[in-house]
């Protein structure tokens, strides 16, 4: 396995095409599912799994699916999953299963996983697709955990359901409201920060330039 | 049946704006309202397919799922539904109303990954239990609560992208705080239904 591409398929969700942040996929969930740390860890949990196993399966059949009837093909093997994971989580965590219901059946149109089929895993090998479902769902599931505990922190003035002392709750940012402020102003500073990243980098770019062609033109000297 | 069929209809298109304040259809709200013809373009296939979808799921859940008990499997249907539908739309569009198919063309094959649709179909058909007439109007209402929106954001698009804004807010970032300005603006009609 070659290890560059490991490693960037797998760097790759996180950061420089955070699905979130960069990409701009699946806002839905990313709004309506991040109102507490631990909703927002379960949808992403829920949605990494899916991804992963799309991912997987879609890679595994990319020559056998004709390209007409692809996209209906992709969502059988994504709803199938999805299936699954309704099925569990009404098993074994029903409480947190009954508020999220109507956004666990929406993974099936989550736009991540259909981009990723198309994209990515309808032309990579098997291993890779797995890898990329890891890095991209791991990317959101980062995300969704940054906006539920910025969200939750205001509005209930806890952290993972626990209550910070002294620190009152506001009324009325529970609201959907919120939710958009947060996600735009989240992004603006993720974006800030790539901004400056990529200055710095750029800077240095400079910096170092002339003195590599000093040292370029001392080799020609000396030849 | 009237009265209360007509204050979920409002409900639908303000008070609980389907891209507002149920945070479903999110992607082309965002993605689609760079131009208010686009903006409008988008609106209006959405009520197309919502209300047809909404026809065709209703029937499958009611006569096929529940009879064979096989309601647990409702996302696969729903989703297979719509998707075969917007592929038929599209065709049958092409072949008998070309003008219709050059408006609405290009953001057919968009709708089928619009959580607005199948998450209306769910909530109105198996959550809710709507009976048809309900789910129909219910559906309608819904998709026109998105035009309003969508076509809304696409007129503040217009100015806040000539806006001198930082850099770090361009694109995404402030069409999302305009949204949430938009949200709160709307949850403001939700006293007038008690």
């Amino acid at each position: 396995m070659d290890k560059r591409k490991v490693k960037e398929t797998l760097l790759g969700g996180l950061i420089r095409n955070n699905p979130t942040f960069v990409l701009v996929l699946g806002t839905c969930p990313t709004i309506a599912m991040t109102t507490s740390l631990s909703q927002a860890f379960a949808m992403g949990i829920a949605t990494t799994f899916v991804l992963i196993f799309s991912n997987l399966f879609v890679s595994l059949l990319r020559s056998v699916i004709p390209d007409k009837v692809r996209i209906p093909c992709y969502i059988v093997i994504i709803s199938t999953f999805v299936i699954i994971v309704q099925m569990v989580m009404r098993r074994f965590l029903p409480e947190l299963y009954s508020t999220m219901q109507a956004f666990i059946a929406l993974i099936v149109v989550n736009c991540i996983i259909l981009a990723r089929a198309e994209s990515f895993a309808s032309c990579n090998k098997p291993l890779y697709s797995m890898l990329d479902g890891v890095s991209m769902g791991l990317g959101f599931t980062a995300a969704l955990c940054l906006i539920g505990i910025v969200r939750e922190f205001f509005a209930g003035g806890a952290f993972a359901g626990m209550k910070i002392p002294g620190f009152p709750a506001m009324e009325g940012v529970g609201a959907s409201a919120f939710g958009f402020i947060t996600f735009g102003c989240l992004m603006a500073l993720f974006n800030f920060v790539m901004q400056k990243i990529g200055e710095r980098k750029e800077r240095m770019k400079k910096q170092s330039l002339p003195l590599s062609e000093g040292v370029a033109e001392l080799g020609k000297e000396a030849e | 049946m009237g009265v209360s069929l007509i204050s979920v209809m409002f409900a639908a298109v303000i008070s609980q704006n389907i891209v507002l304040s149920q945070y479903q259809g999110i992607c082309p709200f965002l993605g689609v309202s760079k131009k208010l013809s686009n903006a409008a373009g988008m609106g209006f296939a959405v009520i197309f397919v919502m209300a047809i979808a909404s026809v065709f799921c209703w029937l499958v859940y009611n006569f096929v799922l529940l009879p064979l008990g096989l309601d647990y499997l409702y996302t696969m249907a729903f989703i297979l539904v719509i998707a075969s539908l917007v592929q038929m739309l599209e065709m049958i569009l092409k072949r008998f109303s070309p003008t219709l198919y050059s408006a609405l063309g290009v953001y057919l094959p968009l709708i089928t990954t619009n959580c607005a649709i199948l998450g209306t179909a769910n909530s109105a058909i198996v959550f809710q239990s709507y009976n048809f007439v309900y789910s129909f109007c219910v559906s309608v209402a819904t998709g026109v609560g998105f035009l309003f929106a969508i076509c809304l954001l696409a007129g503040v698009r217009l100015k806040t992208d000539k806006a001198d804004i930082p850099a770090c807010f361009k694109g995404f970032p402030i069409t999302l705080v305009t949204a949430a300005i938009m949200a709160m603006a709307f949850a403001g009609f939700s006293g007038i239904l008690a």
